[in-house]
């Protein structure tokens, strides 16, 4: 028996960036840009020595001006670029929310196909590191809810290179997500507990050069009989705590890829358990859980054993103090799946 | 020590008044006073350029100063013919949107020569970023009026699949970008990709139009903080008309300050021009697309002019403001200034005149009778309602495929 080839293990900061510079390497057209990310790197050092190696006309800091940054995106795109912008932090999108609802998403409808905007909006999101109301958010349900963008967040270094690489070869505007509490390690969500580097972690094993994850296709993270639990980002190693505290077989699906959702990895699974808990950090009222869950209901009512039921966020704005009441932990999660066995 | 109480300044509104108000800050030079700068001015030594208007042709017609473009007759003659034929289409869409083929529709009455000679330092290639009044860089080229009839009448020939708004035209072939309805935005796309042009080391430039209204987004600020930062080769054209539906420019701003000035904020050169001045236009036109062009950077152009038609078809003028501003408007018409300059050059006349209206009549009425035979908004054949899910993406996601066949197709 051939032994397995030892790939190299990256954070999911050294898969985002590696990410981009495979990209940057193989198409001159891939142009990458935001508050930061040139000389100095970016504030995660998601984009460190992309200037050095590429040069300032395909890696340059940009104006504090979000508008700005998609703005001119959109205008690249349209002259046939790729650009890759960043925004620093997802909490920082409003400004630009008109550049991404109205032009880039809208672009090659309205234009009939005469112009695109492949391009990809990065940016960190998610709770868990105290940082309060404008660096903890999880604004997925505002782009997953626009016609003409997908929207995409990966859970570990393997997915975040390859979906990335999937997204600057999209020819479509790509909302990409990075929850920033993965940057470094898989958070679980027991914050007492000493910080687990992602060198532990199976998927931090990343192939070198090119790969690609497909757009569109969940994973299964872990396979279970007993429910089904659908998770993206950093909820995705909450609930896979969740399900060994409880010891429920639980089946748990990283999305990966909100739209365009894997809806047939879906059902195939809620339609085997017969129960469905669906977990995320964003807050609850119209978040994509509410999605989620029709979604769920339309195609797999007469297989349900048990409500659907929703953890997320509470219908606050983030708060600091109270940064572990406020995060959708491994207990509250915990407390869903012995609720839903119990229906 | 005690105040008197605060209040708040409300801009004057112009109801009632002559435009422009009397502004100490803003002059009107005549004909030919300005001077032109060298194309690799510093934007410090171009002040004076920005408060004043850079105007060539007097009030007889006759063009005058250092900013007389080099044109030949025929080349005014075009002007003159894209004008008028503007013009003409602009009624004809007016009176089939009253006939009601289509739902809206948005003249440029007197705004033409901006558009119509910004259009012929173009070239192939290059790219406008324009806002829905901008129909002249479209006809100035020659585009057909029978695709753009279909555009605004929905129908089966669309070119866009009755997707979009009558007059949201979208043309690459003529280096038009894609009209968004939402006001600011190509502004800074327009500097995006001016940047994208140069980062690639290509020699293309890009225009970016906006309204006086409009210079209140924040995508104009961002406009003109990216252009300052990378001198990128754009031109942005902010298109003073006075009014933004039914409140004047002093509203936006324009109150004290001209809209040409804002760029001294941002070390960009700037000019405030006559637009209903052909020949200014065409000069200014060159003049910052020329710098464009030798890598010299970003100009902002404010084109002084008057919205002479109602905002568009849903809008009525005389709730807000006096017919005779219109009338008492000094920078006249530019179509009937710039057929005296011919005149006067001995290279038109009022025959020629009517015959050139009377063939762009019947150029019309043909591009008219073609396009209705492909349908309009309310009856004859449009794009099959299966198309509005295309598009959308590249590739059309399961969940759209289902809506389709929901749908019944
Ligand atoms: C973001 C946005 N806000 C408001 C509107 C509604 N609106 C359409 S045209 C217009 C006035 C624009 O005026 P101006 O920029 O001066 O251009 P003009 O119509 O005079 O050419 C407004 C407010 C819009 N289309 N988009």
């Amino acid at each position: 028996m051939m032994s397995k080839p030892v790939l190299p293990r990256r954070t999911m900061i050294e898969a985002i960036r590696e990410a981009m510079d495979v990209m940057m390497e193989r198409d001159d057209k891939v142009v990458v840009f935001g508050q930061d990310v040139g000389f100095f790197g970016g504030v995660f050092r998601c984009t460190e020595g992309l200037q050095r190696k590429y040069g300032e006309a395909r890696c340059f800091d940009t104006p504090i001006s979000e508008t700005g940054i998609v703005g001119v995106a959109v205008g690249m795109g349209a002259y046939g670029l790729r650009p890759v912008a960043e925004i620093q932090f997802a909490d920082y999108v409003y400004p630009a929310y008109d550049q991404i609802v109205s032009e880039a998403a809208r672009l090659r409808f309205r234009s009939a196909g005469d112009y695109t905007a492949p391009m990809v909006i990065r940016m960190p999101c998610g709770g868990g590191i105290f940082g309060a109301q404008t660096h903890s958010q999880s604004p997925e349900a505002l782009f997953t809810h626009v016609a003409g963008l997908q929207t995409i967040i990966p859970s570990n270094p393997y997915d975040a290179k390859g979906l990335l690489i999937s997204a600057i070869e999209n020819d479509d505007p790509v909302i990409f997500l990075e929850p920033k509490r993965l940057y470094n390690g898989p958070f679980n969500g027991h914050y007492d507990q000493p910080v687990v580097p992602w060198s532990k972690h199976a998927l931090s094993e990343t192939p070198e050069g090119y790969y690609s994850v497909p757009i569109g296709k969940a994973a299964i993270r872990r396979k279970g009989s007993a429910v089904t639990v659908l998770a993206y980002g950093t909820m995705v190693h909450v609930a896979e705590a969740a399900v060994t505290e409880t010891g429920i077989d639980a089946e748990v699906i990283d999305l990966r890829s909100l739209v365009p959702l894997d809806i047939e990895t879906i059902t195939a699974s809620v339609a085997k358990t017969g129960r469905c808990v669906i977990v995320h950090e964003a807050t609850r009222l119209s978040g994509f859980g509410t999605q989620l869950a029709a979604e769920v209901q339309e195609r797999c009512f007469y297989q349900l054993e048990a409500p659907i039921l929703r953890v997320t966020g509470w219908d606050t704005p983030y708060p600091h103090a109270h940064e572990w009441d406020y995060f959708p932990g491994p207990e509250r999660v915990g407390r869903a799946l012995m609720q839903v066995m119990e229906a | 020590m005690s105040y008197p109480p605060l209040s708040l300044h409300m801009p004057r509104t112009m109801r009632g008044e002559s435009v422009p108000p009397p502004n100490p800050h803003l002059r009107f030079a005549g004909a030919g006073e300005m001077r032109r700068p060298p194309v690799d001015s510093d934007p410090y030594d171009m002040h004076d350029l920005a408060y004043n208007l850079v105007r060539v042709l007097d009030d007889d017609g006759e063009a005058k100063g250092e900013w007389v473009p080099d044109l030949t007759a025929e080349q005014l003659r075009h002007g003159l013919r894209s004008m008028l034929k503007t013009r003409a289409y602009d009624r004809r869409m007016m009176r089939m949107q009253r006939q009601g083929q289509t739902s809206f529709y948005m003249q440029c009455t007197g705004e033409e020569a901006i558009a119509c000679a910004f259009q012929m330092v173009m070239q192939k290639g290059d790219m406008n970023f324009p806002t829905y009044r901008q129909q002249g860089l479209l006809i100035a080229q020659g585009f057909p009026l029978t695709d753009m009839i279909c555009q605004v009448l929905s129908n089966e020939k669309d070119h866009l699949k009755g997707r979009q708004l009558p007059v949201m035209y979208s043309a690459p072939e003529a280096g038009f970008f894609s009209i968004s309805g939402n006001l600011g935005t190509q502004f800074v796309q327009a500097v995006g990709w001016a940047m994208a042009s140069a980062m690639r080391g290509d020699t293309k430039i890009a225009a970016g139009w906006i309204g006086d209204g409009s210079t209140a987004e924040s995508d104009f600020h961002a406009a003109l903080v990216f252009a300052s930062v990378y001198r990128p080769p754009v031109v942005l054209n902010i298109v003073n008309n006075q009014w933004a539906i039914s409140s004047p420019q002093s509203v936006a701003g324009g109150e004290n300050i001209s809209f040409a000035s804002r760029a001294h904020g941002f070390a960009i050169p700037s000019l405030r021009v006559d637009g209903n001045d052909y020949l200014a236009v065409y000069a200014a036109a060159s003049w910052a697309a020329e710098r464009a062009r030798r890598n010299l950077g970003p100009t902002l152009i404010e084109w002084v002019t008057y919205r002479v038609a109602p905002h568009s078809t849903s809008d009525d003028p005389s709730k807000y403001r006096p017919k005779e501003e219109e009338l008492n408007w000094p920078l006249g018409d530019p179509v009937e200034r710039l057929k005296q300059h011919l005149i006067r050059k001995g290279e038109w006349s009022e025959e020629r005149n009517v015959q050139l209206l009377a063939g762009i009549d019947a150029e019309i009425n043909d591009a008219a009778r073609e396009a209705l035979k492909y349908g309009t908004l309310h009856e004859g054949p449009k794009a099959s309602p299966a198309t509005m899910f295309e598009d959308v993406y590249k590739d059309m996601p399961q969940h759209l495929r289902e809506q389709r066949q929901q749908m019944g197709y």
